[in-house]
């Protein structure tokens, strides 16, 4: 199963690249376009994919996939994201206040005291390191918010 | 006499207040992350890269590299104290670091490791100043059709040197490859695979990868289950080493030390092998072997002498054909680019007061570890208590300020997103990262230097097969591939990188 989920991703992978690769310019070993190495390594990697779905199906399972945590995954790329889009906008304290908050939370052994004081500390850490010693030019309070 | 000479240039370089500040920064730094689990150097160098391309360039080196070995050291005291590597390396190390601690013997451990450490980093940091100007001048006659098949070897040696799949990471390199395609092409200015984004015409930023792949993708990782580390010896009393001790790790030392040193070199996961290599070479010479796994010196001396030797020695290839050997080089790779220095052979001419500030450095970087490691064992212990629910969400917040901070531009914080879930996918599906990021940092130069030779042999393949030096790299390639299927060295490797695991 693992294998094979692989495999399959690799292939699409290697299609993708190679599908898109074909619409520029491919040219001859002589004068390689920009399309040329992508088509090969897509073509390549496609291959790959079909070599390991076969292993997959001849060897048996390649072990479980095992449990995955969804809460987490959730919360960290949501946290990621959320920073990204609001950076600018509320500037950095609310921002990596934000940020850390979700992030905390993703751990199940988080409550709601311990997530507050981790967003705190961090916020501050955070300021101190990038804006007082490293005097990046990042807003702590962005246009949002009326600074 | 010119070596002495750029010995005092590489001191100079390295002593002033400035470097010898940030020198000290990255170790302390380096040993901070080795000995807290779960966050290892190549995370912490991808978070800290931004930061850094406002240091001078010798400046930003020195304090990652700092990271880099500092980290081995750090790795060790997490292995003897908690029996949890805190680096995959040091994971031999546990094995009998850890009964020498349950034995009340955390002090002698720690000591020797220190000491094994500090050695080996020292005879390293000789053998890279007396090869590193052979190899690099060698290099410097290189055209594109060597570079090329050079290039194909170490991505290949990297694949027959790491754990699991051969299948699977020579797909992993494929796939980075192919991400490194991304952005404008380099002849013609055609955007390849950018749908029109802008913030994509010059590449995936290469930080977002790193960040997303080792950062991201091994909390999640990490997030699976969640245990609770518990600390053998809170007080660690009694550092000495007694004469007996001392005169049982100075051979093993010194076998460590030459494994380490040569395993280094080779593209991979040099450093892990470095250490499982002179743990199982201790363990043969021995005159007690049943002593092995109940708290044997030696089996601590040898392979934190080795995985330190090659921690050092794995900057020979960055530093003279700029070819990293391993994930944590192919971000000094990424550091050398932001500061605007193309690593390889002309490195040690064009940027001497660099090249041996940062050997230079090294060395320097050894004693300090030695100082901080120590007489300072208490705080660190301390730091081992420190609860990864505090720590993961500060890597999450360090990694996506200092993303933004590069260039000021929310896209690459997106792609920290997108890597991070790329990477976890892959990791569950059995897929390890590391060969990706070095396809995607080498796969920009692959198609350089392709597309130069075939150009220089009028679209003649045979290029490759003709020129002596080519020729010969890529047969070592092809011998590397064969040695990785091959199915007796298939077992052994997955005996040695079990053991890792199961540690």
């Amino acid at each position: 199963m693992r294998d094979v989920l692989a495999g399959l991703t690799f292939v699409g992978f290697g299609l993708a690249f190679a599908v898109v690769a074909a619409s520029y310019e491919v040219g001859s070993a002589l004068r390689m376009g920009p399309g040329y190495f992508p088509l090969v390594l897509g073509g390549l990697l496609a291959f790959l994919g079909v070599l390991i779905i076969a292993k997959g199906f001849l060897a048996g399972e390649g072990g479980p996939i095992g449990a995955v945590p969804w809460r987490a995954l959730a919360l960290i790329l949501a946290a990621v994201l959320f920073f990204g889009l609001t950076v600018r906008g509320l500037g950095l304290v609310p921002s990596t206040f934000v940020t850390a908050l979700m992030a905390a939370f993703a751990s199940r052994r988080t409550g709601v005291v311990a997530a507050l004081l981790i967003s705190v500390g961090l916020t501050v850490l955070c300021v101190l390191v990038f804006v007082v010693a490293l005097s990046l030019r990042l807003a702590l309070l962005g246009p949002w918010l009326g600074a | 006499m010119d070596l002495l000479s750029n010995l005092a240039l590489g001191a100079a370089t390295a002593l002033t207040p400035e470097n010898l500040l940030w020198c000290f920064v990255g170790v302390l730094l380096g040993t901070l992350v080795g000995v807290l689990p779960g966050i290892g150097p190549t995370a912490t160098i991808a978070m800290l890269l931004p930061i850094t391309f406002k240091f001078e360039p010798v400046t930003a080196l020195i304090m990652l590299a700092g990271i880099y070995y500092g980290a081995q050291y750090g790795g060790s005291t997490t292995a003897i104290l908690i029996n949890l590597p805190g680096e995959s390396s040091s994971a031999v190390t546990a094995i009998d670091g850890h009964e020498m601690a349950k034995d009340g013997r955390a002090g002698p451990a720690l000591a020797t490791a220190a000491i094994g450490s500090f050695i080996a980093g020292t005879v390293a940091t000789l053998v890279i100043v007396l090869f590193a100007p052979m190899l690099a001048s060698i290099a410097l006659s290189f055209g594109s059709a060597e570079f090329f098949s050079l290039v194909v070897l170490g991505l290949i040696a990297s694949v027959a040197l790491a754990r699991g799949s051969t299948l699977k990471a020579l797909a992993m390199i494929v796939l980075g490859l192919l991400l490194g395609t991304v952005g404008q092409d380099i002849y013609t200015g055609t955007p390849r695979f950018t749908f029109g984004a802008r913030e994509l015409f010059s590449g995936i930023n290469f930080v977002s990868v790193a960040v997303g792949m080792f950062g991201v993708a091994e909390i999640l990782r990490n997030l699976e289950d969640e245990k609770t580390r518990t600390v053998v010896a809170r007080t660690v009393k009694g550092l000495w080493l007694s004469r007996k001790d001392i005169r049982a790790i100075i051979p093993s030392v010194a076998r460590g030390t030459a494994l380490g040193s040569a395993l280094g070199v080779l593209p991979g996961a040099g450093h892990v092998l470095a250490s499982f290599g002179s743990y199982s070479v201790e363990k043969r010479l021995s005159r007690r072997p049943q002593t092995f796994g109940h708290g044997a010196i030696e089996g601590v001396a040898g392979p934190e002498s080795a995985n330190n030797a090659a921690a050092q020695t794995s900057f020979i290839p960055l530093l003279t054909l700029g070819l990293p050997a391993n994930p944590v080089m192919a971000l000094m790779l990424g550091a050398f680019i932001i500061q605007g220095i193309t690593p390889g052979p002309n490195v040690i001419v064009d940027e001497p007061a660099l090249f041996w500030g940062l050997v230079v450095s090294m060395w320097v970087g050894n004693l300090l570890l030695v100082l901080l490691n120590l007489p300072l064992i208490g705080i660190w212990v301390k730091l081992l208590t420190v609860p990864y629910n505090v720590l993961f969400p500060a890597i999450v917040a360090f990694a996506a300020i200092g993303t933004y901070a590069l260039n000021l531009n929310a896209f690459d914080v997106f792609a920290i997103a997108f890597f991070g879930i790329l990477g976890y996918a892959l990791i569950k599906l059995g897929c390890e990262p590391a060969p990706l990021l070095l396809g995607f940092v080498l796969g920009p130069l692959l198609e350089q230097h392709l597309r130069r030779a075939l150009i220089i042999s009028r679209g003649d393949p045979m290029v490759f097969l003709t020129r002596p030096i080519s020729l010969a790299l890529l047969v070592a390639a092809a011998l590397a591939i064969a040695i990785a299927v091959l199915p007796s060295i298939r077992r052994k490797r997955e005996v040695v990188f079990r053991e890792e695991e199961a540690v």
